[in-house]
């Protein structure tokens, strides 16, 4: 009798586990993780395509930006085998190339991607490490740029336009230089109708002060240091560095009360909820100011334009992020095969209607696209312009630094200088701990 | 084979066997998950080691240790952390400890009260600090400042302006573990003998000799023991801070000692120093331990 419960119980076992693997091979999966905004919806709307075609399932995976990196690292950490696509910021290549969490794709894209159709910029920031090595760790999914939304109800009402012809001395219209942003901030800040002038990144949550500052930095003549020696101090601490965080913490005062934690999605709320004049944000956040649902008072009277040159030059944050495979990952074949079908014109076509921003070269400079949202035309305006932070292993201490430092100089913990001179000295002792000058 | 041996049990396991049986699962998890842990850890504070990179730990010395004694920003966070716990803590004795005394009397809707008191207490940290920093503390929209508008010129940046984000993380802080505070101090004053305070009242004693010389010292060592719980738990503040002032802002305002050290540790994977700060913060509130302890063993002597 026992014999024949053992039997049962073992035929109940292998009944259970041939079921599962037949499952488990009639439903092949994908799962892709990125930040949660907007394009990552776009993008599960489109590999329905892709699961039409081959059958295969795609999930993308949605972590709140905050938390985006700190998630995605810690399954690194692990080895885990949560995801099999990771499209992550182009600051990561250096770290998870050398951490060997994101497989190596030369070879590949050489035999399988029409390279030259893609933005060669674009390939660069996004899926090369190091630069100009010819090494490729990753495919541009999303190319972006930091921009501005404005009130055109206020920019183009002749009463306002005649008050600050006449305060200023010329036009009011989008500003080309940073001069003429504090002079629109300024104009518009009128906190007994609570409305202000301008909205930009000041948080210290991940990027957030750093991707805002760092372009008004490069535009006043700072840099993070020289890229060859990887020596900070007399760059990133340089008078100009420290003229630059100081404009940009003096046009704090042209800003709602809580502006100094604004990320990208308090700096929407603002704008939506016609709080400011202007607001600063990566282009791909854009789809939100012009929801009638969202932004009930101007989603129909924005106009948008590119960030500001500086005095001594025009540099904009780079967005935007390549498409990895997980070292960890049990589907690499099927990524490879998701990663192909992606790259074809008719899909990045789709993509673009669906309002990704796509590294496809042709698509990018085509009318199509250029008219497709407002904000298309001054986003492919962006792109002369567009500089990125380190992207060397040790990137995320360096942003950290940045992070609390940049954040405490707003909030006049410390002065620009002492701020920059902090900074500096940590990047360097991060370097040098990291080896950089070692002979 | 069955013995007659007056140590076996009757399936044959010594008495000395049996114990070993029902103490090592405890054991084998205690040196997995705690002494193992904490010996690694020593190993890595004096290498230079990454988590999130292939290398292999590099022996480098006491050079974390000097690094992270060497670095003014470390002490600044130190100093926040020591301000918050003097501040959090101090507020929460006072309060608790008065409610504890409010409620140690029979009045309608004791139990009802009591139990709404402790509410907070049982809430998550996150949820709490995501429930202040939306509700109340939020610059333009907040409760709070919704209330105070008639008495103020303009709304309290609580969570922007450094001057104020410290009293913010403390308010938060001291509305959840007030009733911690409470709990504690109330199982104390419940027993204290019924017949000390009457045989005051034959006495014709005040009503603050009565506390003075009566319930203190009996509710002191309970007092001390809630005090040391609630210090090493400040101490280690991370959460509230991570979620209410965003990872300890405004800049370094409100950066504690652990919310510098997850950072070290799971954001740059800089883990080789992140083990030395974290012992570094050990032997701090070993130490606060030891002299928190000592006074306890004293008052309890003196008791």
């Amino acid at each position: 009798m026992k014999s024949v419960r053992i039997s049962l119980v073992l035929a109940l076992i292998l009944a259970f586990a041939f079921v599962s693997a037949t499952k488990a091979d009639n439903h092949q999966s994908l799962t892709i993780v990125w930040a949660e905004w907007d394009p990552a919806n776009y993008l599960q709307e489109l590999s329905k395509d892709f699961t039409a075609e081959t059958g295969i399932a795609v999930d993308v995976i949605q972590i709140p930006w905050p938390n985006f990196q700190d998630k995605v690292f810690t399954a690194f950490v692990g080895k885990s085998d949560l995801y099999d696509i990771v499209i992550g910021d182009s600051q990561w290549l250096g770290r998870n190339s050398q951490g060997e969490n994101y497989i190596n794709l030369t070879d590949w894209i050489n035999e399988n991607i029409d390279v030259d159709a893609i933005y060669g910029p674009a390939m660069t920031a996004f899926a090369e490490y190091p630069k100009g090595s010819g090494t490729y760790w990753a495919l541009p999914a999303e190319v972006d740029a930091a921009g501005y939304v404005y009130r055109k109800d206020l920019f183009e009402d002749p009463k306002e336009m005649a008050a600050f012809e006449k305060k200023y001395g010329y036009a009011l219209a989008p500003p080309k230089t940073y001069d003429q942003l504090r002079d629109i901030a300024e104009f518009f800040t009128r906190p007994d109708d609570d409305l202000y002038g301008i909205a930009t990144w000041y948080s210290k949550e991940y990027d957030g002060i750093t991707m805002g500052f760092q372009q008004v930095m490069w535009s006043f003549g700072g840099t993070y240091g020289d890229a060859d020696t990887y020596k900070v101090a007399g760059h990133l601490n340089s008078e100009d560095a420290a003229k630059a965080l100081e404009f940009y913490t003096d046009l704090l005062q042209f800003a709602p009360p809580d502006a100094p934690n604004y990320y990208w999605a308090e700096t929407l709320n603002a704008y939506n909820s016609g709080k400011v004049a202007m607001a600063m944000n990566y282009f791909a956040f854009f789809p939100g100011v012009l929801n009638p649902e969202v932004n009930k008072i101007s989603h129909d009277k924005s106009g948008f334009f590119i960030a500001p040159a500086g005095p001594k030059g025009h540099y904009i944050s780079i967005g935007g992020q390549g498409m990895s495979i997980s070292s960890f990952s049990k589907n690499k074949d099927i990524a490879k095969q998701y990663m192909k079908w992606f790259m074809q014109k008719p899909v990045q076509e789709k993509w673009a209607a669906l309002g990704g921003f796509t590294p496809h070269k042709e698509v990018l400079q085509s009318d199509t696209f250029k008219m497709a949202s407002p904000f298309n035309k001054a986003f492919a305006e962006s792109f002369p312009y567009l500089r990125d932070f380190w992207a060397v292993p040790e990137y995320a201490e360096l942003l950290a630094a940045c992070q609390t430092h940049w954040n405490a100089a707003i909030s006049k913990i410390k002065t620009p200088q002492e701020a920059l001179d902090a900074i500096a000295r940590e990047h360097e002792e991060i370097f040098e701990d990291a080896g950089y000058y070692d002979e | 084979m069955q013995t007659n041996h007056p140590y076996k049990t009757s399936r044959g396991m010594s008495d000395y066997q049996l114990k070993m049986a029902f103490i090592m699962p405890t054991m084998t998890l205690l040196i997995l998950m705690n002494i193992f842990p904490l010996l690694w850890s020593l190993y890595l504070s004096f290498h230079r080691y990454k988590a999130s990179m292939p290398a292999a730990p590099r022996f480098i010395g006491v050079r974390n240790y000097a690094r992270l004694l060497q670095d003014p920003e470390i002490w600044g966070y130190f100093q926040t952390t020591a301000y918050f716990v003097f501040l959090a803590v101090a507020a929460q004795f006072f309060i608790g400890f008065g409610l504890a005394l409010l409620l140690n009397r029979e009045f309608r809707y004791k139990g009802f009260i009591t139990t709404l008191l402790l509410l907070p207490m049982m809430l998550s940290p996150v949820v709490v600090g995501l429930f202040w920093r939306f509700i109340l503390f939020s610059d333009n929209s907040g409760l709070l400042n919704f209330f105070l508008s008639p008495v103020l010129k303009s709304p309290i940046g609580w969570t922007t302006n450094p001057k104020v984000a410290m009293l913010a993380v403390v308010i938060v802080d001291t509305w959840m573990w007030s009733p911690f505070m409470m709990l504690i101090a109330l199982a104390g004053l419940s027993a204290v003998p019924k017949y000390l305070y009457e045989a005051a009242d034959v006495d014709r004693a005040s009503a603050w000799f009565k506390f003075r010389w009566i319930t203190l010292p009996l509710v002191s060592p309970l007092l001390l023991i809630a005090l040391l719980f609630r210090t090493m738990d400040a101490f280690k503040m991370f959460d509230i801070v991570y979620v209410l002032t965003r990872e300890g802002g405004p800049g370094t305002a409100t950066e504690t000692v652990s919310m510098n050290l997850y950072k070290l540790a799971f954001r740059n994977y800089n883990t080789g120093k992140a083990c030395a700060m974290a012992y570094i913060l050990l032997i701090i509130i070993v130490a606060l331990s030891n002299i928190y302890v000592k006074y306890l063993n004293r008052v309890k002597g003196e008791a």
